[in-house]
């Protein structure tokens, strides 16, 4: 599904990905944790294509292409989907019509025929449902006003109706009420059909406690220093990261 | 968002741009005494109009073009205009549809104005005014049967001279501005509309305008007249050929809402904005007003999106008591176009409200100005005015500015003045990108989006060609 080797990368003249590796399969889950600043969240814009990010050595396939050389826009409609940190708003705008806009973008580009609005509508709805967000929200702009966990379901919504491959979730637990994270959790085990592919950045072993993962990294310094499965995240919770930069150094 | 992506999309040609090929019956450049005889003679006019245009044309040659507006453009030199042009087959007027030149009837069809199909859409009725004649009326016997008068002011002139006597020049007299002066004095031709007592007009009344002559100056004139108690919205829009040479508009429009009465008046304009370096294109300079009497209400709602400059400020004198005042506006400027427009709400009646919601959106190398004026006056007891007045800048090249006037001289009189300036965000755009969309339909929906409260008062359907309209001019200007 994906694989990432040596990849370097700069924000603003800063490098922030300094030669991580990663490979992803179809269907698997992989978790990312790290300290703060340590480039978890450039690593999925850097994958998402976030202008402004600049690739300055290694290499991204995504299902066997070159991901690297596709646009923004080219690769959300080849599947890849970025659950922000932090969503931004588009005053005016409602939810419903971007929803449609980007569902019809998307379908369109892999030939697929638009939606018509009832089934659409049908589908809007069911992820509000599954997202625990009232149907109202579909009327109002994009974000607007939203709370910050309003905001991170509202990303759900999204990644239900955009049914992507490769799906990037940046801390969507954060901000979470206790309820909220198990309807994410279990928005995002309803998604996993063996061959829909997830990485969990988080900074909370509870989540993965909902949706297991198949592999836990550690990001520190730009590069994966650890990976593990599970009980790497149990091991973090208990010893923070002290001890595996002490280990890298 | 990166200027390269900006410039990439900066070159859409104006879709509108074509000519037609119709023999016309233009008078040389130049403007005197003499010409305005002419006109006013080949109009077949009463000896009282001649006299007030000559009137009005004294007024003019006294005076001089406004220069505190925010645009800037080399002096237009008048006497290089030519004041008349019609086309020629059409000297007696078509009866009906049937009669009006197919080549005539093509050209709106590729404005996407098909006059038959609108016939048959819900209830429109349209006055076309190509150049200076008006060539088709339709539904005016529906319209008659409610007793509604809608027609061209120069056959108004011969039909109901009382009435336009009355009000021409009643609501912008002939000496108020140099170009309303200039309209009043060589005035082509234009809508006149009356409704009568107690009367809703039973459909939207339309007109769209067309300017085809080359060097032709357009002068529409057009007064709409609502009388106790009635209703009426009516609809302009615009779209002119593409032209080398910088064109003038100076129209005038003046609306009369007696008590009780209620007058919409919408505009979406897209005239030829010129080119990407901002050669050609239209210089808009426009008069509109309107009086409101005891209990009326007036609304100006307004989408202005072509120009090469546009000088416009629709506005309300709220004469009686409880009467209302309402603008709304979205102008757009892109590339190097130049937008000084706005409103000016004039309270001297008690519990006289009016709000102002003006809409902003810069992109290119463009300029866009609002320029607002309130007034209270000390009668004006217990008055309202909102105002909000938001700008969107896309890209940083563009400017915006805004210049509100506010004068009270009523201690008791309520003035609202909030103002926004945003940016479409990187973010934003990146957002719309990570969801499928590509730059142009990001900017074009997010425009949208801030204009919803100003689409949200047009008709309808034109809310929609609205929506398409500021889509297809953002083309070529953003990314
Ligand atoms: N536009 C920018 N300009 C300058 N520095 C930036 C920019 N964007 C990110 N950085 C820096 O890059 C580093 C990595 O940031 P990133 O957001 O990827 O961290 P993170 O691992 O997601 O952290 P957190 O856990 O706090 O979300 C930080 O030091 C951050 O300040
Ligand atoms: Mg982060």
């Amino acid at each position: 599904m994906l694989k990432i080797q040596n990849l370097h990368a700069r924000v603003e003249g800063k490098d922030i990905l300094r030669g991580l590796d990663l490979q992803i399969g179809p269907g698997e889950v992989h978790a990312i944790m790290g300290p703060n600043g340590s480039g978890k969240s450039t690593l999925g814009h850097v994958l998402a294509g976030r202008p402004g990010y600049e690739v300055t050595d290694g290499s991204v396939t995504y299902r066997g292409e070159d991901l690297l050389a596709m646009d923004t826009e080219e690769r959300a409609r080849s599947g890849v989907f970025l659950a922000f940190q932090y969503p931004v708003e588009i005053p005016g705008v409602s939810n419903m019509e971007f929803l449609k806009a980007s569902v019809d973008a998307v379908r369109e580009s892999r030939g697929d025929a638009a939606l018509d609005a009832v089934t659409f509508m049908k589908r809007a709805r069911e992820a509000c449902k599954a997202a625990d967000l009232p149907v109202d929200f579909l009327k109002r702009g994009v974000n607007e006003g939203f709370s910050g966990g309003e905001k991170k379901r509202n990303e759900l919504i999204q990644m239900m109706l955009l049914e992507p491959s490769l799906c990037l979730l940046d801390e969507t637990d954060s901000g979470l009420d206790i309820d909220a994270l198990q309807v994410v959790a279990k928005g995002v085990n309803s998604l996993r059909d063996g061959k829909r592919s997830f990485v969990l950045v988080t900074h909370y072993q509870r989540l993965l406690n909902y949706i297991e993962p198949d592999h836990v990294h550690v990001l520190a310094g730009g590069r994966i220093v650890r990976s593990g499965d599970k009980s790497l995240a149990l091991d973090l919770e208990e010893r923070g990261y002290a001890w595996l930069e002490d280990e890298v150094a | 968002m990166s200027q390269e992506v900006i410039d990439s999309r900066i070159g859409k040609e104006y879709s509108a741009g074509f000519i037609t090929d119709i023999e016309s019956d233009t008078l040389p450049p130049g403007l005197d005494e003499d010409v305005i005889r002419f006109i006013s003679q080949k109009k077949g006019e009463p000896e009282w109009l001649l006299e007030w245009r000559l009137e009005a044309y004294r007024g003019w040659c006294e005076m001089e073009a406004p220069e505190w507006a925010h645009v800037d453009f080399p002096p237009v030199d008048y006497n290089a205009l030519s004041y008349y042009s019609s086309p020629k087959n059409m000297k007696d007027g078509p009866k009906s549809l049937d009669e009006v030149d197919p080549e005539l009837l093509a050209t709106y069809e590729k404005l996407g104005i098909p006059l038959h199909e609108q016939e048959m859409l819900a209830g429109v009725a349209v006055d076309a005014v190509f150049d200076s004649v008006s060539v088709a009326t339709t539904f005016r016997e529906k319209l008659a049967e409610a007793g509604v008068i809608f027609c061209p002011i120069s056959e108004a002139v011969h039909e109901y001279p009382e009435l336009v006597r009355k009000y021409l020049g009643s609501v912008v007299p002939r000496r108020d501005n140099f170009y309303a002066a200039l309209n009043s004095a060589v005035f082509s031709d234009g809508s006149f509309v009356y409704i009568p007592k107690g009367v809703r007009c039973p459909m939207e009344l339309s007109t769209y305008f067309r300017i085809n002559e080359a060097k032709t100056g357009q002068f529409e004139r057009t007064l709409i007249v609502a009388d106790e108690g009635s209703h009426v919205s009516y609809l302009e829009g615009c779209t002119a050929p593409m032209r080398d040479e910088n064109q003038l508009h100076a129209a005038v429009v003046e609306l009369v809402a007696l008590d009780d009465a209620k007058i919409k008046y919408s505009t979406v304009q897209n005239w030829y904005p010129g080119d990407a370096e901002g050669k050609g294109g239209i210089y808009n300079f426009v008069t509109k007003r309107g009086v409101a009497h005891r209990n009326s209400k007036i609304s100006w709602t307004q989408v202005e999106t072509g120009s090469a400059i546009t000088w416009k400020y629709p506005s309300c004198v709220l004469r009686g008591d409880n009467s209302v005042g309402e603008f709304y506006s979205v102008a757009l400027t892109n590339n190097r176009q130049q937008a000084d427009t706005g409103t000016k709400m004039i309270h001297l009646g008690k519990n006289t409200k009016s709000t102002i919601i003006s809409k902003g959106i810069s992109a290119g190398k463009s300029s866009n100005a609002y320029r607002g004026l309130v007034r209270m006056s000390p009668r004006a007891d217990g008055a309202r005015n909102y105002t909000q007045c938001d700008s969107l800048l896309i890209g940083d090249r563009c400017a915006a500015h805004t210049f509100p006037y506010i004068e009270s001289r009523n201690p008791g009189a309520v003035v609202e003045h909030e103002a926004t300036t945003s940016k479409v965000s990187d973010d934003q755009l990146y957002l719309c990108q990570q969801r499928g969309l590509d730059a142009e339909k990001a900017v074009s929906m997010i425009v949208n989006g801030f204009c919803k409260e100003v689409f949200r008062e047009l008709p309808m359907e034109f809310a929609v060609e609205a929506g398409k309209l500021l889509e297809v001019s953002l083309e070529g200007s953003v990314g």
